[in-house]
């Protein structure tokens, strides 16, 4: 699903403040697949995502998605095929926009946003029937404004934003950074589920070890802009938890 | 009295520029500065089609695609020459100061004797009662556009991309071609005003337009700030505190002057009363502590 071929990021080139973010990655990952990238800060792993999101565009290589070549694409016209949930609980939301309105925009990702009025009380009960299976109380509150919930609360309602249309690549950059534990596991349990669910093709970029262990079907250790291992499913599974915390030893 | 119905007419009449504000500043978070040129722009349109003769049928649409391609164009400017917002809109105001001129051939356009949208109707005997109710139709008729625009699945976008530019382009939306629109929309709103304001007052003039943000602004502000006391969510109510909000900006000048005070002062008066409104939310919070 998705063919990062040779990819290589520097910003600032030629300058003093030059940065080999990425310096050659080959990936292919696998339709359904849900890989985890760990690293430290600095490995790479968010200009990979970004690469792959559109929102940055490759120095060198190549990035495709679902066998077309997507490396000049820009981000908001990858979003076809493409969902994101940001580190930000307030990337993901308009804080200004209610609930409704939000999920309404992403029902319509894929689609032209038109001049006719798109929500009516079929798509208001769609919508509470799907933020009720958080069980956060959240389906009585709609049409509050986004900024009036939590981070948790609004990233948990993100990732269901993202399957609110068709969708075949999930990209999680760091979702629970900026969460407690309890929204954590929330937004961790809902994605496993729905990646599940809508045999998504996922890639979960975490600096929770637990996490990493516990969750995906594959996983990468990135380090100063390479892929420096790679488990897939049966590899994995048979590290131990306090292998992953070895890594950063 | 009389100050206080031409404050009435004034305030409808600005109602399209405090719409036209309302989206640039909440929508986008871009202060659009090219309003001073664009309203001006949209008087001198007017008058120059007036004096010709035109009718309203042509004239109307004429103004609409005048302040939309003055919007457009800064919007162009900002967001594929990634030239500074606030400086993309006084670059189009200044060279508009020019392009209106030379429109115009001449710094003033009297309109007496000539038709206008005001002569178009008769509802009343009375001009100004007969200016009151067609106003308040041109206005309703805007307002109701404009709100149900920003309810389409295209006008929440359009709100989204002001508030969280990432999430409305992870969502699919081209946010450049947005913003261009959103200004063009602004704009073409703001140089209706210019339209209904040289009718009204019988004349078009150079510099109408210089300083007449600040009204927009002022309008929007005192809107806002009813928005947030009263905690309105719903859009229809938001714009109409718009055009309340332009309204009580008229009556502020009509009573200053009716209180006697000098028109010399008006404009201090107005960056006055625009202070204290912008700061009314700060210092009761503090007085509470």
């Amino acid at each position: 699903m998705i063919d990062i071929k040779n990819v290589h990021k520097t910003f600032n080139t030629g300058r003093a403040n030059q940065v080999n973010a990425v310096n050659g990655i080959d990936l292919h990952i696998k339709q359904g697949e849900y890989a985890v990238i760990v690293g430290a800060n600095g490995s790479g792993k968010t200009t990979l995502l970004d690469m792959v999101a559109g929102s940055v565009f490759p120095s060198m290589g190549s990035i495709e998605i679902d066998g077309k070549d997507v490396t000049k694409i820009p981000d908001y016209k990858r979003s076809q095929w493409i969902a994101r949930v940001f580190q930000n609980p307030m990337s993901g939301t308009a804080s200004e926009l209610s609930i409704i309105d939000n999920f309404r925009l992403a029902a319509i990702r894929t689609k032209p946003k038109g001049l006719a009025i798109g929500i009516n009380q079929t798509f208001k009960n769609q919508v509470k029937e799907k933020i009720s299976t958080l069980g956060l109380g959240l389906e009585n509150k709609i049409e509050q404004p986004m900024g009036t919930l939590s981070g948790g609360q609004r990233q948990a309602l993100t990732l269901l934003m993202s399957v609110m249309d068709s969708c075949k690549v999930l990209l999680l950059d760091e979702p629970t950074a900026a969460l407690d534990p309890r929204s954590a596991q929330i937004v961790m349990k809902t994605a496993d589920e729905l990646i599940k669910d809508y045999r998504l093709t996922a890639v979960l970029i975490t600096h929770n070890l637990k996490d990493a262990y516990n969750y995906g079907s594959r996983l990468i250790l990135m380090g100063e802009g390479l892929v420096m291992k790679d488990f897939n499913a049966e590899q994995k599974s048979s590290l131990k938890q306090n292998d992953l915390f070895d890594w950063f030893g | 009295m009389d100050f206080y119905l031409t404050a009435l007419l004034q305030g409808l009449c600005f109602s399209a520029i405090a719409q036209g504000i309302y989206i640039s500043m909440k929508i986008f978070n871009i202060p659009d500065i090219t309003t001073d040129g664009s309203y001006t722009l949209g008087a001198v349109v007017t008058a120059i089609m007036l004096t010709h003769h035109q009718p309203n049928y042509i004239i109307l649409p004429a103004v609409i695609i005048a302040g939309g391609v003055a919007g457009a164009i800064t919007g162009i400017i900002h967001t594929k020459l990634k030239i500074n917002a606030l400086l993309a809109g006084i670059l189009v105001m200044t060279a508009l100061y020019s392009v209106n001129l030379w429109l115009m051939g001449r710094s003033n356009l009297p309109l007496i004797n000539v038709a206008s949208l005001f002569t178009l109707i008769n509802i009343s005997a009375d001009p100004n009662y007969n200016a009151f109710w067609i106003l308040i139709l041109f206005v309703a008729i805007i307002t109701l556009i404009i709100g149900y625009l920003l309810k389409t699945d295209f006008g929440i976008a359009m709100r989204a991309t002001g508030n969280s530019e990432s999430m409305i382009r992870s969502l699919g939306v081209n946010t450049d071609r947005m913003k261009i629109t959103g200004l063009a929309l602004a704009n073409a709103l703001t140089a209706l005003s210019g339209y209904l304001i040289s009718q009204l007052q019988g004349y078009t003039d150079i510099s109408m337009g210089i300083g007449i943000v600040i009204i927009g602004l002022g309008s929007v502000i005192i809107a806002e700030t009813l928005i947030n006391w009263l905690r309105i969510t719903s859009v229809w109510l938001s714009l109409i505190l718009v055009l309340l909000g332009a309204i009580i900006f008229q009556f502020v000048l009509a009573i200053t002057l009716d209180i006697g005070v000098d028109p010399i002062f008006l404009k201090v008066v107005t960056a006055v009363f625009v202070l204290i409104i912008v700061s009314l939310p700060r210092i009761s919070f503090r007085a509470l502590k």
